[in-house]
Parts: C-alpha cells; structure tokens; sequence
C-alpha cells in the first residue's frame, strides 16, 4: 500500500470540547497503519500543547501527556503556528516539550515541534495528501 | 437589577464574548468558564476589548478551567478574579438575573 501524507489540523482548545481528545485518538490509530502523520496546531489548537496543564479544578483526566507520547510512534512533525501563539499572548517556551529519537543518529532526542509562520503553514498544509479537521 | 453574564466560547473563536461585550451594562458581572477562560490572559488580541469593558463590570474566571488549558493565573489581567466552582455558585446567587452567551 503506498503511503500518503496525512495532516491532522487542530484548531480547538481541549476539554471544552472533544475535538481534541478524539484527534489524538485518531492520530494514533493511523500510527498503527505507518502513514506519513503530521500534526498542525492553529488558532485554539495552541492550547492543547501548552505545558502545565492541570484538571484537579475540573475533574476531567489530563490527556496533555499523550501528545509526549507521539515521539514513540514515531510522529515527530509538528507544526505550530506563530501567529497563533502571539495571538494569544504565547511563546514557544509555554508549549510542551515534545521530542522524538532519531533511529538513524544513535537515538539522539530531537525536538518534534516546528513553530511556522502562517504563510509556512499554507505551504505545510498544501503539501499534504489527505487532511482530517479537528 | 445586576445581571450575570456567562460566556463559554473561546473569543478566538466565536463571537460569543464580543456580543457579550457590547451587552453588559454598568455593575454587571462577567464570569468566563470553560473554553472563554482562555479570554483572561494579558498580552492577547482580545484583552484591550475586555479591560475596556472592565472600566464599570466586574469581571470573573473559573481558575480551574484556566488551568487545564495550561495558563497560570498570573498571566491573567489585572483586576480578573479567580472563583472556584464555589464561588461560581455564589455569583449566581448575588445576581439577580443570569445570562449565558452560549
């Protein structure tokens, strides 16, 4: 079977709603099936990889630590918008540290998460096979 | 006769908030909650709108939705307050009406 590039697009903030939460369920479902997997993170999306990430005052379960989990499944390209983040009063250094190792380096730990300008993420987004919405 | 006005939807993303915004009238309080908890933080492209609006409404978060979405209470504007789901219950009680910009 040839391998397509698929693009999950995240654009809501979690627990709100469960847009993200079934993204991430999504994602690795089509990891099992080894497809070419990219990740973008626009607009609300942002909030999903911020780091620090609590639910005792909500009583939801915490899925934040799923999305470090992304690297053993070998999904390393991540996708994030700047103007989304200066949008909302953020920086690179509020997202999580999301990392992969590289089989073909001795296993050195690199950094899955590339920040974009939106004119990149057009680019990013057109390059792609199939897109699913979240 | 001061209305609490609660508003869920992330100002990023509907207009919900805005609407809410052009609503309000002097004494009244605002209470964002799940995604519009998200409007508390300094440094946004929505926050002139809503420290405009506090000059005469007081204005609310629910803490625990602030954090789940990973932003620390002191990146909010100054003069939002904090509430719990306690305190939530206590603005419903103190207002004589309640509106939620759903």
């Amino acid at each position: 079977m040839a391998t397509k590039k698929f693009m999950y697009v995240n654009r809501k903030a979690p627990y709100g709603t469960v847009y993200a939460l079934e993204a991430l369920e999504v994602v690795l479902i089509a990891a099992a099936f080894e497809q070419d997997i990219s990740l973008a993170f626009i607009d609300d999306g942002v909030y999903q990889i911020a780091k620090g990430q609590n639910t005792d005052g909500i009583g939801m379960k915490n899925f934040s630590a799923t999305y470090k989990a992304l690297g053993d499944y070998d999904i390393n390209k991540i996708f994030v918008e700047k103007e989304s983040l200066d949008e909302r009063g953020m920086t690179a250094d509020d997202l999580m540290d999301l990392v992969w190792e590289d089989e073909d380096d001795d296993w050195a730990e690199k950094p899955s998460i590339k920040i974009v300008s939106r004119a990149e993420m057009a680019d990013v987004l057109a390059d792609q096979d199939v897109h699913y919405s979240f | 006769m001061a209305m609490l006005h609660i508003v869920n939807k992330s100002p990023f993303e509907r207009v919900a908030f805005e609407s809410c915004l052009r609503y309000v009238k002097a004494g009244d309080s605002i209470l964002m909650i799940e995604d519009a908890s998200v409007g508390a933080i300094e440094g946004t492209k929505f926050a002139d709108q809503l420290k405009a609006a506090m000059a005469d409404t007081s204005v609310y978060v629910l803490g625990g939705d602030l954090a789940a979405r990973g932003m620390s209470e002191d990146r909010m504007i100054e003069g939002i307050k904090s509430v719990d789901y306690a305190g939530f219950v206590e603005l419903v009680a103190d207002n004589e009406k309640t509106q939620s910009w759903v």
